[in-house]
């Protein structure tokens, strides 16, 4: 699955976008977050606090306790500060 | 009848007078119009700041953008609607975003703008980075804001 990157998520993790094929048991959202948290000291900074992430599956918001089965893109970031 | 709103994601300006109009040229049905224009200020927090710079989701910023104008549609009685949201450096005194209603009357035009205002604030997939003479800094996201799209939640 592909996953983007935006605002300061981007800057910290050092990359807007990339493909990841994460192993079975990570089946949430949430449980993404903690997986690529813990693949380096950039990822973790980014993830240091999961509650304040947010993220879409394919161009929709969803919870932490979304499925990402199927899912063809992921995105976090942060809070919307647009408008 | 259908409403078809207009959706623009885009780094250029727009003209606040020629988009009002357009949405009421050669209508008799139209008996408001209201239209919200958000202007970069020159200061943040009492700090001057030289320019935004407004990162965006390109696809989602459209669909949840199309999302909630459908819902303005469907909960006010609309006759036109416009949506504008720009990306890229926006220096203080230019414009960032635009919504602009018309209904029959003016409270749906007026609550429907209002409503439209507070999902792109919460909801549209735009970060906001300033900078100052200190450097460049996110802006971060207000718990009041949040706040006020949640009174148009039906409980």
């Amino acid at each position: 699955m592909k996953l983007k990157y935006f605002a300061w998520v981007r800057e910290r993790i050092g990359k807007a976008e990339e493909t990841v094929e994460p192993p079975a048991e990570v089946r949430t959202v949430g449980d993404l977050i903690g997986w690529l948290a813990a693949r380096d000291d950039a990822y973790a900074y980014a993830f240091e606090k999961p509650k304040v992430i947010r993220a879409a599956i394919d161009h929709a918001h969803v919870k932490p306790d979304a499925a990402i089965a199927g899912a063809r893109e992921i995105a976090f970031f942060p809070p919307m500060t647009g408008g | 009848m259908t409403v078809a709103a207009t959706i623009r994601i885009q780094e250029a300006d727009f003209d606040v007078a020629q988009e009002i109009a357009a949405l009421s040229r050669g209508r008799t049905d139209i008996g408001a119009v209201v239209s919200f224009s958000g202007i970069c200020r020159g200061s943040e927090q009492g700090e001057p700041i030289a320019a935004l710079t407004l990162e965006h989701y390109p696809g989602m910023a459209e669909a949840e953008i199309a999302r909630h104008a459908d819902e303005a549609l469907s909960r006010w009685p609309l006759q036109g609607l416009t949506i504008i949201h720009r990306f890229g450096r926006i220096e203080p005194g230019q414009n960032i975003v635009l919504v602009v209603t018309a209904s029959a009357h003016r409270q749906a035009a007026f609550e429907a703008a209002d409503f439209l205002m507070d999902y792109l604030k919460t909801s549209a997939p735009f970060w906001k980075r300033e900078e100052s003479a200190r450097g460049t800094s996110w802006i971060e996201a207000r718990d009041h804001d949040d706040a006020a799209a949640a009174r148009w939640t039906k409980s």
